[in-house]
């Protein structure tokens, strides 16, 4: 099956695009046959590098045993690299060391904000109670969604959103009403998974602030592709996960504000969290120990670790211009097929590398199907954003996501493969 | 090519002109399914005296696989006794989940047999499943309700 582009455009990336792909070795498999796997859907999960799954079994083969315990060589050693790859995230995202806390996903990092805001007593700074008031958006990843729904409905808080505009972007002419005075918290994306939309926080952050709310960043999507400063975004949590940034799975981050951390009720509680146990009770270690309870996801947290050394090799500037390129082609072509619509900003103005379309009369599933047949792996479906599709009045898109190590052959082989499939569909 | 094996063209027949798709008032029973992965939703109107299926009719959106799939059992089991129903049901459901073992009998499952290539692609199974399930679903609440009734 034929999927080298009939469109041939050498554009120029400040990537060595070669050199990258032989380092992903799952990139050199064959898909239904003969066909090279063109692998778009890094918005759902990314490939790894080699230096990723060695620095994982590195651990296991050289330096496994529980950290922070255990007066022995190989704990020490464990313990060494955990916090190594500790202070590698914390220098990626210009945070202090004792900021980051391993979770084991982004999903376990927002729900330990949740819980921790839920179970805070009455009459101290976090308590949440019936009149507050949760801020959120219609564009919302359910990650970022049904902990707020949940915690809302535990106090008897409000929960409130902005709105999403036709051109995909966030509504948010009624920001005074929705963060006022009772507003306890705002929860919001930093780039939509479906839009690719990058949410513009200034005005935003400053509002939440002058309220005294907490702000809280699901940046899933954006710090594996673009430079994110803790400091500078003048927010109090971030959330992201590991296995989207070329790391494993199983580990997830949740940064936050020193400060804010230490005063805050743990989430999970037990080992390795504790300061002093006695059959009544039991007092905490601050941040991070205080949020890291049982023994971690220590190979996972250090493939991490060797996740951000690739990343900071490559240099995160090089790799957001490689991908707006990307999508400016994507757009461009996508563009260019009859009864195809982008669902969400049609330009490259705060824009990531996200690609959501429909097909007129083809379903997402079946227009996957035919993709997959020529090995182009895309996301179809509501993209744990369903309030997001009911917003654009459909039940799914399909969505290509790139990343570092996709070339422009692969969004031609995209651009060809939907007009393939559009022929196959319609010819039946 | 191996798309042509699951897109059969009865499949697009159905997908195109999918029959019984309009939801006729005062069912038995109503249900609505949901492929939780995708977001494809049907609802489905139930009309049984007890022993015989007297209307399936629904409406909903999804893929051509799910939307065919109802179309094609709506059509099957109209006027059939109740066990004969199940029994079908049951037929389809094992060749769809056979992996590609089972052809399917055309004598027992009708039009169902073109969803045999579906089998193969696991990703795909709840699709064809869709309108099956809400199906059987809607007989057993029936028949539930029907027993609680007497």
């Amino acid at each position: 099956m034929r999927n080298t582009p009939r469109r041939k455009r050498y554009l120029v990336s400040r990537l060595n695009l070669s050199a990258i792909k032989a380092e992903f070795p799952i990139l050199r498999r064959e898909i239904r046959g003969k066909n090279r796997l063109i692998y778009l859907d890094s918005g759902a999960t990314s490939q790894k590098p080699n230096s990723v799954m060695a620095a994982e079994r590195d651990f296991y083969e050289n330096h496994n045993a529980a950290v922070h315990r255990g007066a022995y060589q190989l704990a020490e050693e464990a313990t060494e690299l955990y916090e190594g790859a500790r202070a590698k995230v914390a220098g990626f995202i210009n945070a202090d060391i004792d900021e980051v806390i391993f979770t084991k996903s982004a999903t376990e990092s927002i729900n330990t904000i949740a819980y921790s805001l839920g179970s805070a007593k009455a009459g101290t700074r976090f308590h949440i109670r019936a009149g507050d008031r949760i801020v959120v958006s219609e564009m919302e990843h359910h990650a970022n969604l049904i902990p707020w729904q949940e915690l809302a409905s535990r106090t008897g808080a409000e929960l409130v959103w902005f709105k999403v505009s036709e051109e995909g972007r966030l509504d948010t002419s009624n920001i005074d009403e929705l963060i006022n005075e009772r507003t306890k918290v705002v929860a919001l994306t930093h780039q939509s998974n479906v839009l690719g939309t990058i949410v513009p926080l200034d005005q935003i952050t400053a509002k939440a602030h002058s309220v005294g709310a907490l702000f809280v960043l699901d940046a899933c999507q954006s710090v594996p592709h673009y430079k994110v400063d803790a400091k500078a975004l003048m927010v109090d949590f971030i959330a992201f996960s590991g296995h989207k940034m070329l790391g494993p799975t199983g580990v997830g981050i949740l940064w936050g504000k020193k400060d804010l951390l230490d005063e805050m009720p743990p989430f999970l509680t037990g080992g390795s969290m504790i300061e002093t146990v006695t059959m009544e009770g039991a007092t905490y270690l601050d941040a991070p120990k205080r949020f890291e309870a049982g023994v971690p996801n220590m190979a996972q947290a250090i493939g991490l670790g060797a996740a951000v050394e690739y990343l900071n090799a490559l240099g995160l500037d090089d790799i957001h211009a490689h991908e707006v390129e990307l999508t400016k082609r994507a757009l461009e072509g996508l563009q260019s097929i009859t009864g195809l619509s982008i669902i969400g900003p049609k330009d490259l103005e705060m824009r990531g590398g996200v690609v959501s379309f429909a097909v007129q009369g083809i379903h997402p599933h079946d227009l996957g199907q035919a993709l997959d047949q020529y090995g182009i792996a895309v996301r179809t479906g509501h993209h744990c954003a369903w309030p997001l599709m009911r917003r654009f009045k459909t039940i799914a898109t399909t969505r290509a996501s790139f990343y570092l190590y996709n070339d422009f052959d692969d969004i031609e082989a995209l651009i060809d493969g939907v007009e393939r499939a559009r022929k196959y569909f319609q010819s039946r | 090519m191996e798309l042509d094996s699951l897109y059969q063209e009865v499949i697009f027949e159905h997908y195109r002109r999918p029959l019984n798709k309009a939801l006729k008032p005062n069912p038995t029973i109503q249900v609505r399914h949901t492929n939780t992965s995708c977001g494809d939703e049907i609802t489905l109107n139930l009309h049984t005296d007890g022993k015989k299926i007297i209307e399936v009719s629904w409406d909903g959106i999804g893929c051509s696989i799910s939307q065919a799939g109802t179309s094609v059992v709506s059509d099957l089991v109209i006027g059939r006794q109740i066990d004969e129903v199940l029994q079908i049901i049951e037929a389809f459901q094992a060749m769809i989940l056979s992996k590609g073992s089972d052809s399917g009998d055309e004598k027992l499952i009708g039009d169902g047999v073109a969803f045999a290539g579906v089998s193969k692609f696991p990703a795909r199974v709840k699709c064809a499943l869709l309108g099956w399930m809400a199906t059987k679903d809607a007989i057993l609440q029936a028949r539930c309700s029907d027993g609680e009734g007497k």
